[in-house]
């Protein structure tokens, strides 16, 4: 065992000050020590996904961030995209088009897409594709996730049309 | 999947990130987006007691364009250079690679100076590198001093670089010409089976230089200069791209792994060179 280090984490914008070896794995830290269990560990070796977060505004993949690397940033999970109440454009797209079935993948593939939107708010298909493809589904075969975000895209903009 | 224990520093200059290095020796290892290390570490393929992470040094950021001289610091991450417009009009090939690596979450991490240093065969950016001719610029304890990429690679994850150096910058000019990387890979996110570096000069009808690099063929990245050679004063044509493919064999060494037995590896390195080159000389 190593000492363990003071981290400051902001996480869906609430500041958490907790103690933690440097060596514990960013998803660690989230779903153990703050109990946010949104994103999910599948691989554990960066390859799936699942456990996908915004981390300063861009997604990564938080099994493979040591906690003591993301001491001071700023975090968005799942669970700070939407509540049950009102849900995320995303949200409501994959549920109105399918986009999951066993939903494991689901938190990590509509945080990446969330940030796929911010910086590409009209993708093409092929884009959509190719943005998320750092995200595995072993349920869809993928048809109905690209549906849902582009679904959410159109969603999305029509609604920033419509406040102008 | 949990690394052995380590102590973690997050100095804010490379002063005091060299200093760590020099006390604590082989103990110690920079980490910058730690897409390759930190799997090393929780596979227990790598112990690093002291973990010197380079994220709050200034000095090793941001992307630098003089005339025709480009300057990209160590920890400029790969999703940076995708989205820099100026890179994209003068060295297109840099994001053509990119975008080739990894997939876009690793890419928000993983930075040059990482790939470049790492030392992995499967890296493509180092076969990149020595095909464009850029310098690393490392630092130690008492100097800095330049290497060629191409003088840079002694065996797998053995480099020019000494464990007291710290790389700051990978440095090249604007390539005059077409450029191509092309990459074959079981599926995307994968490192190469193999891939070509291809940048072609031409005066009409002939090609006036040009400059090979195969990737994940060797134990190093392989700068292929006879193949290169071969297609200078052609057309480009088959019997020139068959002279270059080769040229480029006798330079490769692959060996036999999950990706394939060798004579798969070198059939594929053949026809991803032919198609570089033909995507160069149309770009050229
Ligand atoms: C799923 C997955 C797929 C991938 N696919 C590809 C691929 O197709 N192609 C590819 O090229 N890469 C691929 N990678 C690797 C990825 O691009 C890494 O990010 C990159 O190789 C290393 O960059 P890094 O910043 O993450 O370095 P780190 O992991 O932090 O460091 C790597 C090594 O370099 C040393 N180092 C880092 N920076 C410096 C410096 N400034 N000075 C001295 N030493 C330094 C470290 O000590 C360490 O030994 C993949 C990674 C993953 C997880
Ligand atoms: S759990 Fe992190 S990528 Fe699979
Ligand atoms: S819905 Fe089951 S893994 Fe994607």
């Amino acid at each position: 065992m190593s000492k363990k280090m003071q981290i400051t984490l902001n996480v869906n914008g609430t500041r958490h000050e907790l103690l933690a070896e440097p060596r514990t794995l960013l998803i660690h830290v989230l779903r153990e020590n703050l109990g946010i269990t949104g994103p999910h560990i599948g691989c554990e070796t960066s390859h799936c996904g699942a456990c996908t977060i915004l981390m300063n505004e861009r997604s990564i993949k938080s099994c493979t961030v040591f906690a003591a690397q993301a001491d001071g940033a700023e975090i968005t999970t799942i669970e700070g995209l939407g509540t049950p109440d009102s849900l995320h454009p995303l949200q409501e797209a994959f549920r109105e088009h399918h986009g999951l079935q066993c939903g494991f993948c689901t938190p990590g593939m509509i945080t990446r897409a969330a940030q796929l939107l911010k910086e590409n708010p009209d993708p093409t298909e092929e884009e959509v594709r190719f943005g998320m493809a750092g995200n595995l589904c072993r349920c869809t075969g993928y048809q109905n996730i690209v549906k849902a975000v582009l679904a959410a895209a159109s969603e999305i903009n029509t609604a920033k049309e419509a406040a102008q | 999947m949990i690394p052995a224990a380590f102590e973690y520093y997050r100095p804010d200059d490379l002063q005091g990130a060299l200093a760590l290095l020099h006390e604590h020796g082989d103990e110690a290892r920079v980490v910058a987006g730690g897409h390759s290390l930190i799997p090393m570490m929780k596979l227990r393929m790598a112990e690093v007691p002291h973990l010197i992470d380079l994220q709050a040094i200034d000095a090793l950021r941001g992307i630098t364009v003089d005339g025709n001289r480009i300057t990209l610091g160590a920890m400029v991450t790969q999703e940076e250079i995708i989205a820099h417009e100026g890179l994209a009009t003068l060295v297109p090939i840099l994001r053509e690679a990119a975008l080739q690596i990894a997939d876009p979450q690793v890419r928000a991490m993983g930075t040059v100076g990482g790939n470049v240093a790492n030392g992995d065969p499967g890296n493509d950016m180092p076969g990149l590198m020595q095909c464009l001719g850029a310098t690393f610029h490392v630092t130690g304890p008492d100097a800095a001093r330049e290497i060629e990429a191409r003088d840079f690679y002694e065996a797998a994850y053995m480099t020019a670089r000494e464990d007291d150096e710290i790389l700051t910058a990978v440095s090249f000019d604007a390539p005059n010409g077409g450029q191509s990387y092309q990459k074959q890979k079981r599926k995307i996110g994968d490192y190469a089976t193999a891939a070509a570096a291809v940048i072609l000069t031409r005066e009409g009808e002939h090609c006036t230089g040009a400059s090979i690099a195969m990737t994940n063929l060797s134990d190093v990245p392989v700068w292929a200069e006879a193949a290169g050679e071969a297609l200078i004063g052609t057309d480009c044509g088959e019997d020139a791209v068959i002279a270059a493919i080769n040229a480029m064999q006798e330079a490769i060494d692959p060996t036999e792994d999950n990706r394939g037995p060798v004579a798969f590896k070198r059939h594929t390195a053949g026809i991803i060179l032919a198609r570089a080159i033909a995507r160069a000389w149309s770009r050229a």
